[in-house]
């Protein structure tokens, strides 16, 4: 029996949609997979270095097990977000001669080789093999090393319960902050006696054995849990969540296009993927302060610019570059109902639009660095609004790939192709050659200026500009249709 | 009302659809049968200019659908959940539809008001986005939404699968009234001979992409339908 689910573990992997992806983002995906894991194992092997010119009087491995209980905090709250138990696969097997007891395990274990265990694998390995050079002895090494192992399964399985069940969620949220308030107030140091406790795993390889309960016992919970509720109404049912209505009618003031407008705002407030990307696009906001506060940059060079152009126009690349792949689920509707093109791309404009001047009021505090902040962050917009939107509108035409709304944003490479790669040259790249040039040439103002006023002439053009993509469009629309029907490319 | 010439879509060097000349005169009920891979849903797709015909045109109401797109306000279809938009209630999806149809909230709203039956309480106020919705439901929606802005042709793609036996007893009293008024040319394509051969006056039966059959609908139909079917499968098991 667990032969056979081996090998549809196998399938899966190797026939998911993800791995049949082109070439280049294949290529892609591998190089910053190896990149994280090179990153980690590098981090394991420098931390015992830095631990010991930092603290040369003490151990390092005490150092570690002190601060590992944040680790571990850490890590249970990526997975509370990104993990979920498997429990959608098991739906096929319930008909099959195979028993309750077998599926249950099959997915707790399963979980067991999830990629987030490896995380803790791939960073301490190295570093326990790094103390092992240096004289540490070997067996109570591997006696810590388990238990670490051991204490990550834990949370693997806690993770589900708490994931499963809010009550253990709200009883463990104030265990933490029952915890973090002693550890304030002096009354009792948990980092310190947490620190002494796994250090203990190494000097008394017995007490390896009370993570390896904690492993099994969070397993067994979990067992207990899951087993009762492998029946199709239980745990395996889809959640659907209660809608509510919208009237958006203040979206009439913009007259035609108020229709798709509304559309579209329903389609990014509704689904995870486009929600999820409105939140990262805030938070880009931020993303100038890494220059801004660098000092190898002087505030008028180039970065700056790049950092405008990316600030101001970060939803623009975010959302522009899969129009009108948001809309592949029910594109042939689109095109065989009453719809002019026109209006649908001009309301995609006009939200673009609204999503850089806002951008750029919010990066107006950006002026604290200086005027010219200020002024490239404005020209950046300017250039954003007159240029880009209907230069990732045009390369918008070029989307061929089915996106299923309902799949969240995280790791989500969904309807990307050569396109989403491809615009970014343009887009970033000609202002970059530009603003240079002339800084370089004339001066800083001038630079600003042509920047700015080549966003003016294309505000100026936008008509002309919309009608030939809007044709464009029509041309491609039969290779879109068959395009967005196919589902998993 | 629909001419099409010449008609023909291959793909490689297989060709799904090749339609001589097939006229569908303005007011008429028209049924299409067949087979799976017959060519229903090629046919319906090149009306609506979903695809591009490899030779030949489709002109409604005087517009070649592939170079206008005058044809899109008298004409409405639904094929399948693909033109359902997923994020929306039912609801919205209505007044969305409508709004592409120059119809405002009140006139959405009163022609929903005749489908109450047909919607047995499943559909409206029931805080639900249309991705979760059953099939069925999803189906009801579709077909509805299809009916707004008193289009001249609609188009429905096996309307009768998934349904319940009572919706479909009352989609077929819809698409019969719809017919009586002959202002509206209602095209409708089905695996169910007996659900056709009761809403249609014209039936035609398509075969690998072929016209094999043109019947228009009498007492004596369901069994020449039923006879060619059982016939043909007959006649490939010997191939």
């Amino acid at each position: 029996m667990f032969k056979h689910f081996v090998n549809l573990q196998w399938k899966s992997f190797f026939r998911s949609a993800s791995l049949g992806k082109d070439m280049a983002i294949k290529a892609l995906m591998v190089f910053f997979a190896v990149y994280m894991l090179v990153f980690l194992a590098m981090a394991g092997v420098g931390l015992f270095f830095l631990l010991e010119r930092a603290f040369p009087e003490s151990d390092p491995l005490a150092k570690v097990s002190e601060y590992l209980v944040y680790w571990l905090l850490i890590e249970l709250f990526f997975r509370y977000f990104m993990q979920k138990l498997p429990v959608m696969d098991v739906k096929p097997l319930l008909m099959l001669p195979v028993k309750k007891r077998v599926i249950t395990h099959y997915i707790l274990a399963k979980s067991g080789g999830s990629l987030y265990n490896f995380f803790s694998l791939v960073l301490f390995v190295p570093f326990v093999v790094m103390l092992a050079l240096h004289g540490y002895p070997l067996p109570n090494l591997l006696s810590w090393l388990l238990a670490v192992v051991c204490l990550s399964l834990t949370v693997n399985y806690l993770n589900f319960l708490i994931n499963k069940n809010d009550r253990a969620l709200i009883g463990l949220i104030l265990v933490i902050i029952a915890l973090y308030a002693l550890n304030y107030f002096g009354v009792l140091s948990v980092t310190e006696l947490t620190g002494k406790g796994f250090y203990a795993f190494y000097h008394f390889p017995l007490s390896m054995l009370v993570p390896l309960a904690l492993a099994l016992g969070t397993y067994a919970l979990n067992y207990r849990f899951l087993r009762r509720r492998i029946f199709l109404d239980a745990s395996l049912k889809k959640k659907t969540k209660e809608a509510v209505t919208a009237d958006l009618g203040w979206t009439k003031k913009f007259g035609s296009i108020a229709p798709f407008l509304q559309l579209d705002l329903k389609l990014i407030w509704r689904n995870k993927r486009t929600k999820t990307q409105v939140f990262l696009s805030l938070a880009m906001i931020f993303y100038g302060l890494v220059f801004y506060t660098m000092d190898e940059f002087s505030n008028t060079s180039a970065m700056m610019v790049f950092a405008g152009i990316f600030i101001t126009g970060i939803f623009l690349v975010n959302f522009g570059q899969f129009i009108p792949a948001w809309d592949s689920a029910y594109y042939s509707m689109m095109m065989a109902q009453n719809i002019p093109l026109r209006k649908y791309l001009e309301s995609k404009a006009g939200l673009i639009s609204a999503s850089v001047v806002v951008m750029f009021l919010l990066s107006i505090p950006y002026v604290y660095f200086g005027w010219q902040a200020l002024a490239i962050n404005l020209s950046s917009a300017l250039y954003n609004l007159g240029i880009n939107i209907p230069l990732i509108l045009f390369f918008g035409s070029m989307n061929k790939k089915r996106i299923d709304l309902d799949k969240s944003a995280f790791s989500n490479m969904q309807g990307t192709g050569a396109t989403q790669f491809l615009v970014l040259i343009p887009l970033l790249g000609v202002p970059m050659i530009i603003f240079p040039a002339l800084k370089f040439l004339i001066s800083f103002e001038v630079a600003l200026g042509v920047l700015s006023a080549l966003g003016l002439v294309g505000i100026a053009f936008r008509k002309p500009m919309l009608d030939r993509i809007t044709e464009i469009y029509r041309k491609k629309k039969y290779g879109m249709i068959a395009g967005f029907k196919e589902k998993n490319s | 009302m629909i001419q099409s010439k010449n008609l023909t879509k291959t793909y490689g060097s297989q060709t799904v659809l090749n339609i001589e000349d097939l006229v569908i005169p303005k007011g008429q009920s028209f049924g299409l049968v067949g087979n799976n891979g017959a060519g229903k849903t090629t046919f319906f797709s090149l009306l609506l200019d979903l695809i591009q015909p490899t030779t030949g045109h489709v002109i409604n109401n005087g517009v070649q659908v592939n170079t206008s797109e005058a044809w899109k306000p008298f004409t409405s279809s639904f094929i399948d959940e693909t033109f359902l938009i997923g994020y929306l209630t039912p609801e919205e999806y209505f007044y969305f539809i409508g709004e592409l149809r120059g119809q405002n909230k009140a006139d959405v709203d009163g022609l929903l008001s005749q489908f109450e039956d047909f919607f047995h309480g499943e559909i409206l106020g029931q805080k639900k986005y249309l991705r979760d919705l059953s099939k069925g439901n999803q189906k009801k929606a579709g077909i509805v939404a299809s009916f707004i802005g008193n289009p001249e042709v609609v188009i429905l793609d096996e309307p009768f699968a998934n349904l319940d036996p009572t919706t479909q007893i009352r989609l077929k009293g819809i698409i019969k009234d719809l017919a009586k008024k002959g202002e509206v040319t209602v095209l409708v394509s089905s695996h169910d001979l007996s659900h056709v051969t009761e809403v249609c006056e014209r039936i035609v039966v398509l075969n690998k992409g072929q016209i094999v059959r043109d019947i228009q609908t009498s007492e004596a139909t369901l069994r020449e339908l039923e006879s060619f079917f059982a016939g043909k499968n007959r006649r490939e098991e010997q191939h």
